[in-house]
C-alpha cells in the first residue's frame, strides 16, 4: 500500500491495514526505498517522552522524497554474526538495535501503531528476547503482557506444551489463568526461524481459547519457512533476512 | 532507600504494585516466599506505575545506559530506557550474546554463576541503571555493578521493584545507591 503524503499536509495517523504475510521488504536490510502507508508519524516519540499510554493521533511531515526512514534504519542496526551460535550460522543479533536508541524506540512504534486500539488485551512474549520487545508494546496498548518461559521458570500452576528442535525438544510454559477465553493476543518475539517456538507459544494460548490476532517479529528468516508452522495465525515482520 | 523514604509516603501507586504481586511459598525451594512479579504484569495500571516511578526519578538525571539482568531485568528495563531516550544493554547467562563479551563471576548459594555483557555495550563517559525486579544478597546486582565499571561506565544507582527490609536507609551496593519500590508481599493464604 502507498500513500503519497505532501510534505506540506499533516493527516491524522491511521493504523495500517493489515500487510499479507511476507509483504516485508525483502531488500530492507540493504536500505531500498520503502514507502508505507501510516508510517510517517512521530506519534511513538512523543508516547515515550511524555510517559503517556495514550497516543496522540496527528503525525508530523515526511521528509521530502516521501520515504519512511524507520524501517531501513532498525535494519541496518541489526549486527550480522557469522558463526554463531555455531558454524554455518548467521546470527541476527538485535542488541545493536538496543543500542540505537531511535532504531529501538522506532521498532516498538510500529508495533504499537499497528496494534493499539484492535482490542488487544494480551501481549504474549516468548523467553528472553521477547521479554524486551513484548513488555514496551503492551504498555503502550494498555495490554497485559504474558511470559512463555522455560520450563521450571514460571512459579505456581502453568501449562506446559512441547516444541521440536533441531536435535529434541523442549517445552514452553504459560501460567494457568493469566489468560482467559475470549481474549485477543499478539505473540512477540525477535526473530521467526523455523518457528517452532511461536507455534508451541500458539497452542499454549489457543488451548485456553484466546484468539491469536498475529505473530509479530523484528527479523524473519523467510528460508526457513517458519510462517508455514503458524496455522492460521498470521505473520507480521519488520526486517526480512533472506 | 525505598520509595516511601523518598516522598512517595502514602503514594497510592506503591500500595496497588504491592497489592499486584503474588507471593509462592516454597518455590523454588522449601522456605523461600517467592514475590511472583508476573501478576504485576497482568495488570497494566500496576505495571505502568512501576515505570512510571521509576521515569519520573531518572529522566533528568543524563542517564545513557540502562542495564537489566536477564531475564526478569529485561520486562523492566527496556520500557524504563525507551521512556528516558537511554539504551539497553542486557546482562546475560553465559553464552547467550554473541560477539565479544566481557564476564564476571558471583557467588551464589551454592557455587556460583557468571553473568555477560557484550563489549560493543558501553562507549566512555556513560552514566548507567541497572535495573532488576528483586534484590535480595545483592550477588547479581554487584556482579552488574562491576561489568559496568570494568567496561568504563559510572552506575549512578540500582533500581529494583522488590527488596529485602534490610536495604532500607541509605543502604549501598558497593558504594552504589539502591532504590527500591515496595518491600515483599506477604503471602496470603485466601489468594492461592
Amino acid at each position: 500500500m502507498q500513500t503519497l503524503i505532501s510534505p506540506f499536509v499533516s493527516h491524522s495517523l491511521r493504523l495500517a491495514p493489515p500487510l499479507p504475510r511476507n509483504s516485508l521488504l525483502n531488500n530492507y536490510h540493504q536500505a531500498s526505498p520503502i514507502r508505507l502507508s501510516s508510517h510517517f508519524s512521530t506519534t511513538s516519540l512523543r508516547l515515550f517522552n511524555s510517559g503517556a499510554a495514550a497516543a496522540s493521533r496527528d503525525s508530523e511531515m515526511t521528509t521530502e522524497d516521501g520515504k519512511d526512514p524507520r524501517i531501513a534504519k532498525i535494519a541496518s542496526s541489526i549486527r550480522v554474526i557469522p558463526d554463531f551460535p555455531k558454524p554455518g550460522i548467521m546470527f541476527q543479533d538485535i542488541t545493536t538495535l538496543l543500542l540505537d536508541t531511535e532504531a529501538f524506540k522506532d521498532t516498538i512504534a510500529l508495533f504499537v501503531e499497528r496494534y493499539q486500539g484492535r482490542g488487544i488485551s494480551v501481549v504474549a512474549g516468548v523467553e528472553a528476547r521477547g521479554f524486551i520487545f513484548g513488555p514496551p508494546i503492551a504498555l503502550a496498548i494498555g495490554a497485559k503482557f504474558v511470559p512463555m518461559r522455560k520450563p521450571k521458570k514460571l512459579p505456581g500452576k502453568v501449562i506446559s506444551e512441547e516444541y521440536s528442535l533441531e536435535y529434541g525438544t523442549d517445552k514452553m510454559e504459560m501460567h494457568v489463568g493469566a489468560v482467559e477465553p475470549g481474549e485477543r493476543a499478539i505473540i512477540i518475539d525477535d526473530l521467526i526461524a523455523t518457528g517452532g517456538t511461536l507455534a508451541a507459544a500458539i497452542r499454549l494460548l489457543e488451548r485456553v481459547g484466546v484468539k491469536i490476532v498475529e505473530c509479530a517479529c523484528v527479523i524473519e528468516l523467510p528460508e526457513l519457512k517458519g510462517k508455514e508452522k503458524l496455522g492460521d495465525a498470521p505473520l507480521f515482520v519488520l526486517v526480512s533476512s533472506a | 532507600m525505598f520509595a516511601v523514604e523518598n516522598g512517595l509516603q502514602g503514594d497510592p501507586r506503591l500500595k496497588a504494585i504491592s497489592d499486584a504481586i503474588r507471593v509462592i511459598p516454597h518455590f523454588p525451594k522449601t522456605g523461600i516466599m517467592f514475590q511472583d512479579i508476573t501478576t504485576l504484569l497482568l495488570d497494566p495500571v500496576a505495571f505502568k506505575h512501576v515505570v512510571d516511578i521509576f521515569v519520573d526519578r531518572y529522566k533528568h538525571m543524563n542517564i545513557s545506559l540502562v542495564a537489566g539482568v536477564e531475564a526478569r531485568g529485561f520486562i523492566f528495563g527496556p520500557p524504563i530506557a525507551l521512556a528516558i531516550g537511554a539504551k539497553f544493554v542486557p546482562l546475560r547467562k553465559p553464552g547467550k550474546l554473541p560477539g565479544r563479551v566481557i564476564s564476571e563471576e558471583y557467588e551464589l548459594e551454592y557455587g556460583s554463576d557468571r553473568l555477560e555483557m557484550s563489549m560493543e555495550a558501553v562507549k566512555s563517559d556513560e552514566r548507567a541503571l541497572i535495573i532488576d525486579d528483586l534484590v535480595a544478597t545483592g550477588g547479581t546486582l554487584s556482579a552488574s555493578i562491576n561489568l559496568l565499571e570494568r567496561a568504563g561506565a559510572e552506575v549512578v544507582e540500582c533500581g529494583c521493584v522488590v527488596g529485602l527490609p534490610k536495604f532500607k536507609g541509605q543502604c549501598r551496593l558497593k558504594g552504589k545507591p539502591l532504590y527500591v519500590l515496595v518491600e515483599p508481599s506477604q503471602f496470603d493464604e485466601l489468594t492461592l
